[in-house]
């Protein structure tokens, strides 16, 4: 069929227009995302700035400024010895995280599936939950000593509860209109949760995981101090103690990077396994 | 054994809810025979939708029964298929892997997933978008994936849920005169629950009436337009004016606006 000229004119100015439209939206996004950099690094130029100044001061057997922690953490790092502390907790916090992981993610999945222990446990789970767990550690030490075992308690104490109950409420939170789809397609039981229950609850556990990284680094720092004292959280008590300010600074932003690293992580852990999430709808 | 003959027999049913309060509907009764188009339409709330999940097998009747192939229902069977107004895709799933949801699900070959995946694709026309997910594709789209899954376990009575509700309205149009060319080639019984009169009409042999809450067949017409079927044919038909007007002077009282 012969196309009038009119039209293919038409047609071709559609599609420099479209062309034109999705350029601008590259355009927009790439400048918002500049922004939000320029934002994030303006922010911390300011704090850091603040900092230096405030911290110049005062007397710097309380406080040190960026500058000075920076020299500092420069010496600990080039001695190995802020990694020989940091390993020991770090090792302490992979124990007690997997341990949580694990029996928080099957305890979660056990309680959601069989009524029974979900009537059974639920109090106890919540009490628990709401307890700082801070005021069990005096009792762990009692009955478990001061070492490893007693820190990597603490951690999975830590760490077990919000993974329990985000992994149950994922479960619970299952669109029923999908199982109902599964039902339909005579999916037997062992089916439907590989197929259907799991991967619907995979971002509620991983968000779960990710609450407890969070509880996890502060529980480390606790058994490092409140149990026989080592690691990172030793290292912190003795420059304090010996006001050496600047090298206390270390450990303590240390931790800060962790944390926003390791639950920067998790987000890119569940973007890779749950990309509907994360995208916009098709229109 | 039932004293009535066919595909599907729905017989005294009758479904209630919230311990009687709610009535859907009623000592209901409904014939659809084999490789037939029933297509019911009625207000919304008249329980036409329970009752395509009871004849799924997907939540039992009060009293009453619904027997398929002289077989009581009471849960959801081999050859049954269902399409979801809502589409129930699986997000996480490629459109290939929900497409052969319902064959893992029977545990069928491998080759005979692969198999029946690709030759549903190319029914619906999706070839091409076998690793794409859902939520990459437009709502029509995702309802060929739909229709390409119930179509996979190859079945021999297909339930659909208002599935063309939720999509514009040219899409609907492609769809259904898609879904038509795909039940000349492969017949199948089919009851298609809709809230559109003309699309009961330019689908179904027999279109049901459903009355409002409680829900009772108020009357079955027959469509007797030839089959294969053009749907632009059909509209310029005086018949399907007429039935079209008798229909919605059926269903006007029923409908609160």
């Amino acid at each position: 069929m012969q196309v009038p000229t009119q039209v293919q004119a038409a047609r071709a100015a559609t599609g420099d227009a479209e062309q034109e439209a999705l350029g601008r939206l590259r355009e927009s996004r790439r400048r918002q995302w500049l922004l939000t950099l320029a934002i994030r690094v303006g922010s911390l130029a300011v704090v850091l700035a603040a900092w230096e100044v405030v911290g110049r001061q005062i007397n710097p057997i309380l406080f040190a400024p960026p500058s000075a922690v920076a020299r500092a953490a420069v010496e600990l790092i080039g001695s190995g010895e802020l990694w020989r502390y940091l390993s020991q907790s770090l090792l302490v916090l992979a124990y007690g995280f997997a341990l949580g992981a694990v029996l928080g993610v099957a305890a979660g999945l056990l309680m959601a599936r069989f009524w029974v222990l979900d009537v059974a446990l639920e109090t106890y789970i919540t009490a628990l939950y709401s307890i700082p767990m801070v005021a069990v550690v005096p009792v762990l030490v009692l009955w478990l000593g001061f070492d490893v075992v007693a820190k990597t308690a603490v951690i999975f104490l830590f760490t077990f509860f919000p993974i329990t109950i985000n992994t149950y409420q994922g479960v619970k939170h299952v669109d029923p209109r999908l199982i109902e789809v599964g039902r339909a397609f005579r999916a037997n039981e062992t089916r439907l949760w590989q197929h259907i229950v799991l991967p619907a609850a995979l971002p509620f556990i991983i968000a779960g995981l990710r609450l407890a990284i969070g509880r996890g680094l502060i529980a480390m720092v606790f058994a490092d101090i409140y149990t026989a004292i080592s690691g990172i959280g030793y290292l912190i008590v003795r420059y304090a103690s010996i006001y050496q300010v600047d090298k206390m600074f270390v450990p303590v932003v240390t931790l800060g990077v962790l944390g926003v690293s390791l639950t920067g992580l998790l987000r890119l852990v569940e973007r890779r396994l749950a990309p509907w999430l994360h995208q916009e709808s098709h229109e | 054994m039932s004293d009535q003959h066919g595909k599907i027999v729905v017989e005294k049913a009758s479904k209630v809810f919230r311990e009687g309060t709610v009535v859907a509907f009623r000592n209901l009764d409904l014939v659809v025979q084999e490789h037939e188009t029933l297509c019911i339409v009625g207000p919304s709330g008249c329980g036409k939708t329970t009752l395509l999940r009871c004849i799924a097998g997907l939540i039992p009747l009060t009293s009453g029964k619904i027997l398929i192939d002289g077989q009581p229902v009471c849960e959801p069977r081999a050859g049954v298929a269902v399409v979801f107004q809502h589409f129930g895709l699986l997000p996480w799933k490629t459109v290939a892997d929900n497409v052969a949801f319902g064959l893992v699900m029977a545990g069928a070959p491998r080759a005979r997933i692969a198999e029946q995946v690709a030759r549903c694709l190319r029914l619906v026309g999706l070839e091409g978008f076998e690793r794409s997910y859902p939520y990459q594709l437009s709502g029509g789209m995702q309802q060929r994936v739909g229709l390409a899954r119930a179509l996979a376990v190859d079945p021999s009575v297909l339930l659909m849920d208002e599935p063309f509700a939720s999509v514009d309205a040219q899409t609907r149009e492609l769809l259904q005169e898609e879904l038509l060319a795909l039940m000349a080639r492969e017949p199948k019984t089919m009851v298609f629950i809709t809230h559109s009169i003309d699309e009961a009409l330019v689908l179904g042999d027999r279109v049901a009436v459903l009355s409002s809450r409680p829900g009772r067949v108020k009357e079955i017409l027959t469509v007797a337009f030839p089959r294969p079927r053009n749907m632009a044919w059909i509209r310029a038909q005086d018949t399907y004016i007429a039935l079209r007007n008798y229909i919605w002077e059926q269903l006007r009282p029923s409908v609160v606006a």
